[in-house]
């Protein structure tokens, strides 16, 4: 009888620690959890952390121009479309502006598209500056803190620069009302001048639907080493190469096109997804910008993206931890490549595999309609919430000006 | 992604013109230089690059800078490692209007950026970079070797991760006896077991006991093999054959109920071929299950005048047969499809090694698994609809198909979708019955009859060989010329018809030797 009772707590602790050691020892379950700086974030619940005011704007800033070209819904900016739409039904969003640690102002800035469906930039920063002045004038708020506690979602090259061509991005700069407000972007890369501080990257928006029908069975070997599709060189634009990608693409076709590992071409296949699922590493080289679809394409479908970009900054980066997940290799080090890759050691291979099996990675690169928890919405929720509670030095005394409405290029002041 | 591809890639091509430059690329701070005469003379010039890069098709202007102000030797991208041409990011001024410079030479310092605004901590400079290629830009053996063991590494993982767990061992049965044909099926049985990823063993029954032609073909296996010697020899009527294989497998059976093999049961035949997820599929048998089989009858057949009606008339009819199990809607067993043997009986082969079709009979045994704890004596759980293996095949009872070893044959497993996927093809092809082969496949010692080829130039030709070749040059001369051999075979036969003195010939000859040249 006494030795039943010694056990019995010593059961107790076991099962306890059973429950605390959590999924990595669960037999069946291939993955691993995944920590960035931040902590174990991925999984966090925004409700509750925060409260966010939709400014009610009218439906020319939006509605109107989805209207006119409802091909913005699914190419890889779409996600300024979606991120209005599930604030508008969220749980987080809060009709009384005072009570709201966040502003977010629903303008689609990167919904004017050409025949060929490309945003065209060239209005944007005027439209933003309407929709500002708007704000401001309607709403106490933008003045109370010349934007401070105000987000926007700019998700074009170049962010808020508002141009598709670097230098003249650079030239730019980003857009001066927007210097107090956070940015929620897709371009990341640091000491640029089109990234600020304290801004979300967010990951390029991909169909996820299109993306769950191409899903083939997880036993499928994997058996392509090195996979990759998509232009070396950008004839229409840099004929004579070395501009495009910084030359990076370019190095990759020269030095791996006769490696019988490296299945790289400018193919479009119907199997480009399928395809992806069967191979181990999935290159994600910069094109024009840093940043691109592939690196969400290879999360989802399990592929360790290689990302050949100096200096880029990746989409949650404190949250999620990308040096262990990908692959980086410098762009001088591409034409050693195939050493790179080929002297990984096994286990950390494998122990990528597992960490992109892990379904909240997945979930946090994508934005599923209707909203699902742990998504790249809620992620980019948790990131506003991580940087609450506003300093007190954001909120302006009543006749304190930072802002000057007139800065930057004269083209921008006309009104839109 | 087509999508993404295409904006990428065409994303400047339309505004490139609207934003009115030429070539696009902030000028440091060399401008300044130029700034008095530049007031008329740069837009001069820029207007007269624009007007020849509408002309030739590309940006003229970079190329013409390249070619003035780089002191390297213009090259096209490729081919040799470069340096980089780097251009240093700086804040342009607004008001200057400056077309496009490349860097000055290397050898003069890089220009100071006119502002202090400039982001000196920035390592990425926009502009042209060089396009590294590494001298030997071919695979190492080596890596190539490391990345298929990553490969393996990873596949295997997957088949931990995702394929069968805790895989049951494979008892392979395989008839089987001396002939020709012996080595090509065995030899691919053996293969194909190799590569099985579950733990195998192999009996392989021998008519007329244990041979050497069997022994050397097993010596090479990696997997475990039980060689159990038959007494009687294979028969030559296809009948019998079928007849002695069945009392063989089971012979098999009984061995393994005497040494209680734990494992599942699976009768390949070594001319059968057999897919890897068969052996995945089997493991998901509980007692004894059903898969379909391919009959790959008509393989052996020469086009018949009734099976070519028969294709044009009714094209659906050409379907492969299939034997296996019939599932209804609901997936429970309900029959068996079986092959109609009726429109071939005719012309089917009774003898072994007939040109003709051979047909298996009405269930073949390559479609049942059998898991061995059914033959055991003794063992857990064992269904009572069983006959007892002992009770079976004595008394001259004939043993079809292993559904005789059942006292009820519904309650069998349909494996494979139902039956729906085919994972193993019946085939046999075999050579006749008495023809011979060198044992082992070894020509030792070597054949004693050596005749030249007809094209090889023969030294010691005999004499009456010597007309022939000249025959053959005389005939290759005509057709066509300028192969080097030709040509030594030509002056060759020149200088024989120079001894012999053949007009004929030397004049062929000549011209043979002057098309060369």
């Amino acid at each position: 009888m006494a030795g039943g009772f010694r056990v019995l707590p010593l059961l107790i602790l076991c099962s306890l620690f059973q429950g605390i050691l959590g999924e990595e020892h669960q037999p069946n379950r291939p993955t691993e959890r995944i920590s960035g700086s931040a902590g174990d974030v991925l999984e966090d619940d925004p409700v509750g952390r925060l409260k966010v005011f939709v400014y009610e704007l009218p439906s020319k800033y939006n509605k109107k121009i989805l209207q006119k070209d409802p091909r913005c819904l699914n190419h890889m900016f779409a996600a300024e479309i979606y991120m209005h739409r599930f604030l508008l039904s969220s749980a987080v969003r809060t009709s009384n502006p005072e009570e709201a640690d966040w502003f977010y102002t629903p303008v689609y800035t990167t919904c004017d598209l050409t025949p060929n469906g490309l945003p065209l930039p060239f209005k944007s920063p005027r439209m933003m500056r309407s929709a500002i002045e708007l704000i401001s004038t309607t709403w106490p708020y933008w003045n109370r803190t010349e934007g401070a506690d105000h987000f926007f979602i700019t998700p074009h090259d170049f962010g808020a620069c508002f141009h598709y061509q670097e230098e003249k991005a650079i030239e730019r700069g980003i857009l001066h009302l927007l210097k107090r407000a956070t940015l929620v972007q897709t371009f990341g890369q640091r000491n640029h001048v089109c990234l600020k501080d304290g801004s979300i990257v967010i990951p390029p928006y991909a169909p996820p639907q299109k993306m769950q029908a191409h899903l083939i069975p997880p036993d499928t070997p994997r058996s392509i080493f090195v996979y990759f599709r998509g232009l070396f060189y950008d004839v229409g634009n840099d004929p004579e190469g070395g501009y495009y990608a910084r030359g990076a693409r370019a190095s990759v076709w020269e030095n791996f096109k006769n490696n019988p590992l490296f299945d790289i071409s400018t193919e479009h296949p119907t199997t480009y997804y399928e395809d992806m699922q069967r191979a181990v590493f999935c290159l994600c080289p910069l094109g024009w910008a840093p940043w691109s679809p592939r690196l969400v394409e290879a999360v989802v479908f399990g592929c360790i993206p290689v990302v050949i970009a100096d200096d880029i900054v990746l989409p949650f980066a404190d949250a999620i931890p990308w040096e262990e997940i990908g692959v980086f290799v410098a762009e001088e080090d591409v034409p050693k490549l195939d050493t790179i890759l080929t002297s990984i050691p096994i286990e950390v291979i494998l122990r990528k595999q597992r960490l992109l099996a892990n379904p909240s990675m997945k979930q946090a690169m994508l934005f599923p309609q209707p909203a699902q928890s742990r998504d790249a919405f809620h992620q980019i929720l948790n990131g506003l919430a991580r940087k609450l509670p506003h300093e007190e030095s954001v909120y302006l005394k009543s006749g304190q000006k930072i802002l000057n409405w007139t800065a930057g290029p004269k083209g921008d002041l006309k009104p839109w | 992604m087509k999508q993404s591809a295409v904006q990428q890639s065409n994303r400047r091509a339309y505004p490139r013109s609207s934003a009115g430059d030429g070539g696009g690329v902030a000028a440091p701070a060399d401008g300044s230089v130029f700034k008095s005469p530049g007031v008329i003379f740069w837009p001069a010039f820029h207007v007269l690059c624009c007007l020849v890069s509408a002309a030739a098709g590309f940006r003229f202007s970079r190329l013409l800078f390249l070619l003035l102000f780089s002191p390297l030797a213009p090259s096209s991208s490729s081919s040799f490692p470069r340096q980089h041409l780097r251009l240093p990011l700086v804040r342009q001024q607004p008001a200057t209007a400056l077309p496009s410079l490349l860097p000055p030479p290397a050898v003069l310092p890089p220009p100071p950026p006119p502002n202090s605004k400039s982001l000196a901590s920035s390592r990425v400079v926009v502009g042209r970079h060089g396009i590294r290629v590494r001298p030997w830009p071919h695979p190492d053996p080596a890596e190539v070797a490391r990345a298929h063991e990553i490969l393996a590494r990873v596949q295997q993982e997957q088949r931990l991760q995702y394929g069968v767990k805790d895989p049951r061992p494979i008892l392979v049965v395989t008839p089987t006896y001396a002939r020709t044909f012996q080595a090509l099926h065995l030899t691919g049985l053996l293969h194909s077991l190799m590569l099985v990823p579950h733990p195998l063993t192999w009996l392989v029954v021998e008519a007329g006991g244990l041979s050497n032609e069997t022994s050397a073909i097993l010596s090479s296996s990696l997997v475990p093999v039980l060689q159990l010697p038959f007494r009687e020899q294979m028969p030559v009527v296809w009948s019998d054959r079928h007849r002695l294989e069945a009392r063989m497998r089971l012979y098999a059976l009984r061995v393994i109920r005497e040494r209680r093999l734990d494992g599942i049961v699976l009768f390949a035949d070594d001319s059968n071929v057999h897919t890897m997820e068969l052996f995945d599929e089997i493991q998901k048998v509980e007692w004894m299950g059903a898969v379909s089989v391919g009959i790959l009858a008509h393989s052996a057949a020469p086009e018949t005048p009734s099976r070519k009606q028969q294709r044009e008339g009714d094209k659906e009819n050409s379907h492969l047969p299939i034997q296996g199990p019939a599932c209804n809607s609901s997936g429970h067993l309900i029959g068996w499809h079986t092959f109609n043997t009726l429109p071939y009986a005719k012309k089917a082969a009774i003898f072994v090694g007939e040109g003709v079709i051979v047909l298996p009979s009405k269930l073949e045994w390559s479609g049942f698994v059998i898991n061995s704890r059914l033959l055991w004596k003794e063992a857990e759980g064992k269904p009572n609809w069983v006959r007892d293996l002992d009770d079976v095949g004595i008394n001259g009872e004939e043993i079809e198909s292993p559904l005789d070893l059942l006292k009820d044959a519904t309650l069998v497993e349909p494996l494979g979708n139902c039956g729906k996927k085919v994972m193993l093809w019946w085939l046999r092809a075999e050579a006749r019955y008495d023809s011979k082969f060198p044992t082992r496949w070894v020509i030792d010692p070597r054949l004693e009859i050596i005749v030249p080829a007809k094209r090889t130039p023969w030294p010691e030709a005999p004499p009456d060989l010597v007309f022939q070749q000249m025959a053959d040059d005389e005939e290759h001369t005509r057709e066509h010329v300028s192969k080097k051999s030709k040509s030594s075979r030509s002056k060759n036969s020149y200088r024989k018809k120079k001894k012999r003195e053949a007009n004929v010939n030397t004049q062929v000859s000549d011209l043979s030797i002057a098309d060369v040249k």
